[in-house]
């Protein structure tokens, strides 16, 4: 009998489970490699040849060429590993959120100043249903 | 033998280890978060613990996705900074307490806690910022002024380990401590939180209400509040308000009856809801002012 996976009806939220980090291993594994600036150069050196050095699936690879926050979730990154990947751009985690929520840099950080994104109708999938959103 | 006196709740955002070692603790953003500190920083050399214990998460930096443990205690002589993408923090190096924590480890796991035992470890910001938090600004050079037990929780790939699970982890730390014949003043930590969402769509949910809710029953309803479900952490607090699970070992390692010293709230620091709290054991009313 399968699990119960009653996170998944949260909107705008992937739960890294098991599943998605088995989805997610060679390419989490990337990530995180560049936490070392000797595999920082090597990567920036030649993204192609060292993305070579990670079986990957060929749509992970795309999403890391392509920089593509919200896709390398959806195929089972986790954050706190694409964040190595941020920063080795130069992209801070909160940069990085501006980007995934659409909202960019400024509007996302003046929304955390005025004390975040509520709660109120970002609780259950239908909410954001309700209001068009996905 | 060796006591725990009090615990700290704590949160260990990264962007507060950054403005720290920047030195952008005065401007208007973080002045606000930092002054919620001072007293802590009064109240934890008068503490003078000998020995932090320090429940924290790594971040993926020093635990790669190739093993998970649930829980991973550190045993090793010394800890250094890690290196998380943008060079180690400039603070000391953590030295552990070796013999208590190998006393604790092995208490543990005969107290049915599997620990695994780290006989090398890097330790990233998840320890150091809140050792930054209460202790201040120590460079390289420096020392912290006590010895560091890390316990290190996975709260990255879910499940984490339930709360049920932490505050009984708790207790049991307690009894491991309380066997130690060394006669150590020993102060707990539970760090993380308080709720934030670093991913997704819904990246930069708070929760004030709760969260607040959170703060009132480490007090009033430690028990009730160790039972909270996954999914409404999840839910309500973000999904990395997950980490909150950690507080419970810090509360389980209290006596049931505490009183609180000190509470601090603020939003934001980067991404997060900051929350601190230092609760006292009755016993040490030195330490509850
Ligand atoms: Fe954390």
């Amino acid at each position: 009998m399968a699990l119960k996976k009653d996170y998944e009806d949260i909107p705008g939220t992937l739960v890294f489970d098991a599943d998605r980090g088995r989805e997610g291993y060679h390419l989490n594994q990337f990530c995180i490699s560049l936490r070392l600036q000797g595999n920082r150069d090597a990567f920036n050196a030649d993204e192609g040849a060292y993305l070579d050095r990670y079986p990957m699936t060929a749509e992970q690879r795309q999403a890391v060429v392509d920089r593509d926050w919200n896709r390398l979730l959806e195929l089972g990154g986790n954050i706190y590993y694409t964040s190595k990947l941020g920063a080795n751009d130069g992209i801070t985690f909160q940069q990085l959120a501006g980007l995934m929520t659409g909202m960019g840099n400024e509007a996302y950080r003046k929304m955390m100043v005025d004390g975040g994104r509520p709660p109120d109708g970002n609780r259950y999938q239908h909410e954001w249903d309700d209001k068009g959103e996905n | 033998m060796a006591r725990i006196t009090a615990g700290v709740g704590c949160s260990h955002v990264p962007a507060i280890g950054v403005a720290m070692d920047l030195g952008k603790t005065d401007e208007p953003y973080w002045a606000p978060c930092f002054a919620g500190f001072e007293k802590s920083r009064e109240w934890i050399k008068d503490a003078r613990p000998d020995v932090v214990f320090l429940v924290y998460n790594d971040h993926c930096t020093v635990f790669d996705a190739s093993f998970i443990p649930t829980f991973a205690l550190g045993c090793a002589a010394e800890f250094a900074p890690a290196d998380e993408g943008w060079g180690p923090r400039p603070v000391p190096v953590v030295r552990n307490h070796q013999v208590m924590a190998s006393h604790v480890a092995q208490s543990l796991i005969l107290d049915e806690f599997d620990m695994t035992i780290m006989n090398e470890m890097e330790v990233d910001h998840g320890l150091t910022v809140p050792l930054s938090l209460m202790f201040g600004d120590l460079g390289v050079d420096d020392e912290w002024p006590c010895l560091v037990i890390p316990l290190c929780v996975n709260v990255v790939q879910y499940p984490a380990p339930t709360g049920n699970r932490c505050y009984n982890l708790g207790k049991a730390i307690r009894r491991a401590v309380e066997s130690f014949d060394e006669d150590l003043k020993v102060v707990i930590f539970g760090t993380g939180g308080m709720s934030h969402q670093l991913q997704y769509k819904r990246a930069g949910l708070i929760n004030k209400e709760w969260d607040t809710q959170f703060m009132d029953r480490l007090t009033s309803d430690p028990v009730g509040l160790s039972q909270t479900p996954h999914v409404e952490y999840l839910r309500e607090a973000g999904s990395e308000g997950v980490e909150l699970v950690m507080w419970h070992i810090m509360r389980g390692a209290l006596d049931d009856e505490v009183d609180e010293v000190h509470r601090h709230y603020h939003v934001p620091a980067s991404n997060t809801a900051v929350g601190h709290i230092i609760l006292a054991n009755r016993e040490y009313p030195g330490v509850a002012k």
